[in-house]
Parts: C-alpha cells; structure tokens; sequence
C-alpha cells in the first residue's frame, strides 16, 4: 500500500439520514447508516445543535448511546452511557473517565429540512 | 519452514490457551502490546479458552459457547494469531522456535501458560470408564458419555474439586459418592470439625461420603459394573470412576527443553514469571514459584497481569506470592477457608462455633496475642467470610470479644466502618483499589467522588464498593477539615431537600425554569436532571412523557421500560396484590410467547418479560393494556409491588384480608415518584407471610386492625421495619402512611432509601412520630392534601404515551430504517433464549481450576 494516500485530505461527502422532525430535542435518536449504528443528539438552543456519534458503548458492547442522558460537565457537553453511565464527550467522542474508550463522531449538520451526515 | 517476523515488531508466543493464558493475552491487548509484539498463541484444545472454574455448570445446561471467556472474533478482531487444536511438541531453545505438527515458529519471548494435568494415581484395574478424569470439555463429554449407560458413580477424591466433579455426577442424574483417603473432605482447606459439618450437609443431599479408604484395586462388579476394593477389606461397586485426586503441573515442555523444575514439580520462576532461561516465562499452574504450584485462578491471573506489565516495560511489583484464602458453594454448600485455617501457627487460639442441628461450622483462629486473626473456616453460611478476610488480609485488631465475628448475627452484625479500615484495606476488589489509594487520591486533588473513580477506578467494575467508597471519601475529607460539599451537582448548589422547596413554594414546573432561577448553565447534567424530574413528578404527578420532562429521564424512565445488559429491555405489568386473573395470566403467556420474552416471576409477585427491543416495547403494551394491565413502574424511583399473604379469605391463620388492603394501597400508590423505589408489603396475620418487615411500608393483621411498620429494607443492606403504630382501622392507616411516605419524599436526600433517610433523621423515630403522630410541625393536613393531588393525577403512562403518535416516535430503534439491532443475538438456554456469549465475562468465584 502506498502509504502516501493516507495523508490525503478526504472530500467530505454529505448524506441525508433522516428529516429534522425525527429528532428529539435535548435528546438522541439513532440512524442506520449502511452497516453503522450512528446516535444523533439535538440541542436545538445550543450554537451547535447537532451533534453524531457511534452508537455502540464500548464498554457494554451494547448499541445503547443514542438512549444516553445528555448534559454538560465542567463546560463539556457529554451524553452519559446508559448502563454504566461513564460519559462521551458530544463533540470528541471522548470518553472523561477511561481514557481508554472513545466514541467515533461525525460531522453533521441540518439541510433544509433533512439531517446530514459527512461520510467519508 | 519457520515463519518469519514481519515489521518491527519482537515476536511474543503463548503456550497455553487456558483461563490464565487468555487472561494473560487479555492484559496484553489492554496495555496496547499488539504494538510492539506480534502475538502467537497455541492451544493444545480445540475450543477457545473456556471458565474452568464453572465447569460442573455443562452439565446444568451450559454449553461450550457459554462456557468461553471471550467473543466469538475477540483474537482475530484484537490481531492477536490464535492456533486452536494446536500442539507444541518442543521447545527449541537454541534456536529460539516452538515445534508443533504444522510447523516451527520463532519467538523473541517465550510464556508458557500449560497449566496442569489431574493425577491418576496407579490402580490395577483402572481403565476406560474406571478411569475418567475431569479437567476438560473432552474429559466432560467422555464422562457424560459413560453416565448415559449408568446408575451409580464414584469419585476418588474429596477435595474442591472432586467435589465438583461430585455435583457433576449428580446432575447427570447418577447417585453419586465421593472417596477420599484422608479422614475428612476438603483436608487442605477444613479442620476435623468442619469436614464433619460438610459431609453431614452433603450426606443430606443425597451423596454418599466414604473417609480415610484407599483403593487397592478394581475388578469387575456384580450389581454395577465396577468394584472397587479398598484396603481393610469393604468395597463398593460403581459403574464409573473419576479419579480427581489433585493436580500436577504440566511442565513437561519445560524438562524436555532443560529449563529448572522445582523437586515437586513445575517451572521454577522468579517473582517476574521468568525461568531459568530469560526469554522464557511461566504463568499459572505450570510455574513454580518459591517452591509453591498454585491450583487456584486468583494467583494465575495475578501472574499474567504482572507479566504482562513487565513485557509492556511497566515497573511491575512483581509475583509476591498469593493468598489462597478461598470461599465456594460446593454441591450448594458454603464453604469458605481463610488463612492459617488449622490454626498452625505456635500459640494460636481458635473460637469455635458449631450447629449440630444445621450441620453449620465455623471457626475463628487468632494470633497468641488474641488481637490479629491468622484465619478462620466457614461451612454452611459464608455471610461471615467478607468481614473475616478484612481483618485477617489488613491485621484489623480485633474486637473485645472476637467470638462475636462468628457467631449467628442478630439485628446489628459488627460491621466495620470507614475510620476502623486501614490504609491497606481493600475498597475495590474489581480494579485492587485499596483505602491508602483513595486517600492519596484525594490528597493529589481529587475533591469529589467523580474525580476518586476516575483517578482510582474504584467503584467502576461490579459498583458494590460504591457505598464503602463513598464512605470512605466524605469520612476522610472530614478528617482533613474539608466541608463535605452536598451540593446535588456542579449545577445545583442545594440539596434534594431544597430544590424540593423551592420547587413547591415557587410553583416551580419546568427543569428549564429551575435551572434559569436557581442553577448554572444551559443544559444540567446526568445528576440533576433525572433528580430533578423526580421531584416535578412527586409534587405535580404530570406524565413523565411529557415533551418537556423526556429529555430529564433516564433511559429507563424515558421508555418506560428496564434496560438489560445488551441493550434490550425488559417489561413488567402491573399485578396488583401479587393477584391475578386465569386470563390475565393467559395473556402474558401469550404475549411472552408471540415477542419470545425470557419470563420469570419477581420477588413482587409479579411477571417480568426479558429481551423486548425498543420498537417491540409499545406493540408489547398495546396488547397488554388491551387486557386490562397498567405499567408497573419497575423502571422507576417510584412505588413498585404490595405484596401480600392470602389472608383470612383463605388461610385458616388469618385475621384481616390482606389482600383486599394490599390492592387498596397498590391503587393508591402506583405511579407515585419518590427519591428511591417504594416497596410495600401486607400480612394477614402476625405469621407475617409476605416479609412485611423487610418492606419500606409494611402492614401486619392483628385481631383490632393493622400494624404499621416503617422504613425497613431487603436487598444490600438489609434492616428490619420499625412498629409505628398499632391496631389502626383502614383509614388511619392509610392516613398515617399518606404522611410518612410525602415527608418521606420532602425530606430525604436523592436516591436515599427509607431505611436510610430514617437513620438519617435527628431524633430518630421518636421524632417521626412526632411528626406523623402528634403532628408536631403542623404539617399533617399539607402532607395528605398532597398525597391526593398526587393520587388524583394518575394515569397509567403506558396507555397515555399509546394514544399518543408524537410519543411513540421515540421507540424506534433506527427513525430511518425498519430493522431490529443487528447486534443483539439470543441463544437458548432452559427452552428460552438469553442474551448471547456474555459481553465481559468476569468470574466472581475463583477457585482451584
């Protein structure tokens, strides 16, 4: 493999997910996007108020984030896992407890009505 | 061929895919190793490591798959190359490469994780179905093999583990016996008295225990197959044979290739797990250490993590030798043995406590001093262990009377409290966090729990030291002049109890509108929220799915439903009283059936359906309301189950219905938000049927009316109800348990348990009857006026949120796709499915392998 290619920038590829008023606010649903399970949060009073992550919770093994309470700890937006209640950071994916566990997030963002997701 | 090393990376190989290998290759994959070591590991087995410990559960239904201790995919998915079925016949240490059938492979370090081989000792005549061992899944299979054409079966050995294979036999459904050379089970583990006590109880089970017989020979049998002649001229015929009569080492691949062996056995090591050669480890049963094998998990498992440590470049501290105090449910029996269980040590005195009548021992054996225990033997009860093993592990000194650690424990059992541990204490078990870490955790910074966990990850494996921890913490900040900080959460600055104020004297109905008033930020937190919609929900009773309140609930307030570990959830209707209809129970079967939920009965007398997804959860509840159930709370900090007796309706001992009262109190509490769950209980007649006393609320007949208890609890901490008020008509009792249960739900703390808030009362439960009795606050009326608003708000929030197309958009497991999970996977267990392979497989019992 020519290693080379890894450097490049890839060309962000925007997809619709689902429509705005399938999301809840101040709260999460999930997406199936081909094969991935992706949680997307909705804090509509927020300057950023979409946020997507990975819905499986690393430690449980269990797609269970995109049901996670969502708040805010020092300053960080987080959504606290719901079985072992650990939490992620919205925007990271970043675990605050275990360095060891984070989440894969996604750039996302509201197009007319129609959520999107940026995949690679 | 000889495979070659490929990249940078040094070439670390594995002998051994037991339970100590794979958790060695577990603590590998955790400290990232697959960075820095290409990783080969040969298992001589064709499945996957698998919990030997557990072994004796195939034959109770548990299948490989169950049995294994990792995922399906968890080598290839970590990278680490894994040879099942695979045979190292020879090490070659000169040129630094194993030898098996397909090949020869290099290795930079070498760990040999063989583990050991059971002990046959030589008896002419033992052969085939004469001579089974039980160590693996094929020594299984072969056993099971040779039961299905037998009746009788015998093993040699009454240790742990012929014990097991013991509780093995017998679950093959063969009359089983064990025979042991020594005088008494368990010689290693137990004294005279309590071998006696375990061969009295496992006598009682049906298991025939035959003492201090060798067995001389074995020649064919009349009545069954086998006889065996013991020296002194008895036998006794059996149709199998097991022979479970201790454990050697499997060094030999050690000896073949000229590596140091201890005179009884085993790979010599040093306290790094190294051998005689330095790019070769040992780890687990096949090591010798200090002139010691150890036949436990615990000291293998303390091995790999150190090994593994030292391969990653940690300073690690090293093997130092391992406890092998040790605590088992043999056949169903407690058994637990702590320390110098003989009472070995010169000038040592023993406590001993014997139950004839329960074939129940203990013994406490203590230091010539009589102030430090050395050790101690348990059977029948190990509730003792726990406390016992902190004195012996942490030189606790001991109380005045130190007989009072073993004898049976009324009310108040001598706990010990945070200030008596010290420093080298054990908090967590789970992660080895001992109290000396939480304090130096708190000195370097750390000023709240939050910070203790994350910093110590104490508290973070099973959570059942996190009230110990919590203890701990605020003790110690006391002890340093720090004002414990009872704030709800960084964005409260009050308690429970004043939010709970504010909220009512304000008129307070929103989260938003709390926070804008009385908190920081925009958006609250995990704490505050759930709390707060708590308090919103016991002062104003709206339905927990309104828009505004969802985003405050926890997940399983959210969907109304209790969320398992993999992420389904599980269902419990309603069923008032413990009371049920034919039909009504028709219907849960058949909706149990129709969505295949795993079914079983509650200890609230109810029915609780396992493994529903969340978009099955609203069809699962249509078809249910239908019927005529309501939610049953289970999801909630709310009121969940009155049980009942069946009362004088029925029984010839009762004086009052009490079934009848328990559906008037379900009724009238069902929905109601406390800061913990409610449970309630009513007996018909002092014989107290239902355990009234272990309830919050509890309700006892006598022949002029109702006793009420209050405050007691089962579960963690258990503590008996205390008698309130005696002989009421229905209406004062309802009356006097409106008002406990609202100052309840004003006064306590979150997540604070009646029994708990109780203890937590200035003037105790004089001063609660004050004020629910004599109405010392003037706040009786208030208190009732309340509970009816409350009451007068039900709605089942089940049927609301059906009615509702805005609400169910929430039970949708994609909003845009019509699949289920992909990711939840059932297998069948008992004719009902369970959630596949567990996901973290830890086992909480470590005995001998």
């Amino acid at each position: 493999m020519n290693l080379s290619h890894v450097a490049v920038k890839t060309q962000e590829n925007w997809q619709a997910v689902c429509q705005a008023d399938d999301l809840v606010a101040d709260s999460g649903v999930v997406v199936w996007l081909d094969g991935a399970q992706v949680a997307l949060f909705y804090l509509p009073e927020l300057e950023q108020s979409l946020y997507a992550l990975d819905n499986r919770d690393p430690r449980s093994g269990a797609n269970i984030i995109g049901r996670g309470l969502v708040g805010s700890l020092q300053g960080e937006l987080v959504v606290a896992a719901p079985l072992y209640k650990q939490h992620f950071s919205l925007q990271s994916g970043a675990c605050l407890e275990d360095a060891g566990q984070r989440l894969r997030v996604w750039p996302v963002r509201m197009n007319g009505g129609a959520v999107e997701l940026a995949v690679a | 061929m000889k495979a070659t090393a490929s990249g940078q990376r040094e070439r670390l190989v594995i002998v051994g895919n037991g339970m100590v290998g794979h958790h060695c290759v577990e603590q590998l994959v955790e400290r990232g190793a697959l960075e820095r070591f290409e990783l080969h590991v040969f298992g001589e087995e064709r499945q996957r490591a698998y919990d030997r410990v557990h072994l004796s559960e195939y034959f109770a239904g548990s299948c490989a798959e169950t049995l294994a201790l990792c995922e399906q995919g968890y080598y290839a998915s970590s990278g680490v190359h894994l040879h099942l079925g695979e045979a190292v016949l020879e090490i070659d240490r000169e040129r630094c490469e194993v030898v098996t059938a397909e090949g020869r492979y290099g290795y930079d370090q070498l760990v040999l994780a063989t583990g050991s081989y059971p002990f046959v000792p030589p008896i002419e005549g033992s052969s085939g179905n004469a001579r089974l061992v039980y160590r693996t899944l094929d020594d299984l299979d072969a056993i099971r093999a040779a039961a299905s054409q037998a009746r009788r079966g015998v093993v040699v050995g009454g240790g742990l583990l012929g014990l097991e294979a013991a509780n093995a036999l017998k679950s093959l459904g063969l009359e089983a016996h064990v025979v042991e050379f020594a005088p008494r089970l368990m010689p290693v583990q137990l004294d005279g008295e309590g071998g006696a006590a375990l061969k009295a109880q496992i006598e009682a089970l049906g298991v025939g225990v035959h003492l201090a017989r060798a067995t001389q020979s074995i020649s064919a049998g009349e009545a069954y197959r086998y006889r065996m002649n013991f020296d002194g001229g008895e036998h006794l015929e059996t149709d199998l044979i097991v022979f479970s009569a201790g454990i050697r080492p499997q060094d030999a691949l050690g000896r073949a290739s000229g590596l140091e062996i201890a005179p009884r056995g085993g790979v010599v090591i040093d306290h790094h797990c190294r051998s005689s050669d330095p790019r070769i480890f040992a780890i687990g049963e096949c090591a010798s250490w200090n002139g010691s094998v150890f036949g436990l998990v615990a000291p293998g498992y303390s091995m790999a993590r150190n090994l593994a440590a030292l391969l990653m470049g940690e300073t690690a501290s090293g093997f130092t030798g391992a406890d092998m105090s040790t605590k088992l449910k043999l056949l169903g029996v407690d058994v637990g043995s702590i320390g110098d269980a003989h009472g070995a040590t010169p000038g040592s005195r023993s406590y001993r406590f014997i139950d004839e009548a329960n074939s129940a021992y203990r013994r406490l054996v203590v230091d010539a001093s009589g102030k430090h225990v050395l050790g101690a033997v348990l059977v029948g009860d190990n509730s003792y262990y726990d406390t016992l093993l902190q004195y012996a592990q942490n030189g606790i000194a001991l109380p005045a009377d130190p007989a009072a650690l073993i004898l049976p424990q009324g009310g108040g059992a001598p706990a010990l409290g945070a200030d008596a541990l010290p420093d080298s204490a054990t908090i967590c078990s789970c992660h080895n966090v001992s109290k000396g870490a939480v304090c130096a955790a708190i000195d370097s910074g750390c000023g709240d729990l939050a910070a203790v966990k994350g910093c110590t990850k104490a508290a973070s494996g099973c959570g059942g030291c996190a009230a110990l921890l919590k203890q701990v913490f605020e003790h110690e900040l006391t002890a340093r002049g720090v004002t414990v900080d009872k704030s709800l959460c960084e964005h409260f600055a009050y308690t429970r109890q004043e939010l709970y104020g504010l909220v009512r004297v304000e008129g307070i109905r929103t989260f938003n509108a709390l926070l804008e008033r009385h908190g920081k930020g925009h958006v609250g937190c995990d704490i505050c929220k759930p709390a707060v919609g708590s308090i919103l929900a016991s002062c104003w009773n709206q339905p927990i799915m309104d828009p505004a309140l969802v985003p405050l609930q926890d997940t399983n307030d959210t969907f109304m439903a209790n969320m398992q570990k993999n992420g389904t959830y599980s269902v419990v209707p309603r069923i008032p009283g413990g009371e049920i209809t034919p039909e009504k129970l028709i219907v849960i079967g058949q909706v149990a059936k129709k969505y295949d939920l795993y079914t079983k009965i509650t200890g609230g007398q109810r029915i609780d359906l396992f493994g529903a997804q969340l978009h099955e959860l609203p069809l699962i509840w249509g078809e249910l309301i239908e019927a005529g159930f309501e939610t049953g709370h289970a999801y909630g900090k709310s009121t969940r189950t009155v049980k009942s007796c069946v009362g004088s309706t029925w029984c010839r001992y009762g004086v009052q219905d009490s079934v009848a009262m328990a559906l008037r109190l379900e009724d009238r509490y069902k929905g109601l938000r406390s800061p913990h769950k409610l449970k309630f209980a009513v007996s018909g007649c002092t014989r107290e049927c239902a355990e009234a006393q272990s309830k919050d609320i509890g309700v006892i007949a006598t022949d002029k009316g109702w006793n009420l208890y209050v405050c007691g609890n089962g579960g963690m901490r258990p503590r008996h109800a205390e008698l309130f008020a005696t002989d009421l008509d229905d209406e004062t009792l309802v009356r006097l348990i409106d008002r406990v249960l609202m100052f309840y739900i004003r006064t306590a703390d979150k997540l604070q348990r009646t029994s708990v808030w109780r203890e937590s009362l200035d003037g105790g439960l004089d001063y609660l009857k004050q004020v629910i009795l004599d109405d010392s606050l003037g706040l009786a009326a208030e208190l009732e006026a309340q509970m009816q608003h409350v009451v007068d708000q039900y709605e089942c929030e089940w049927a609301n949120a059906l009615n509702d197309p805005e609400k169910l958009k929430r039970f949708r497991t994609f909003v845009n796709d019509r699949r289920a999970d992909p990711d939840v996977h059932f297998v069948r267990e008992r004719e009902q499915r369970r959630p596949a392979a567990p996901l973290h497989l830890i086992p909480t019992v470590e005995e001998a392998v």
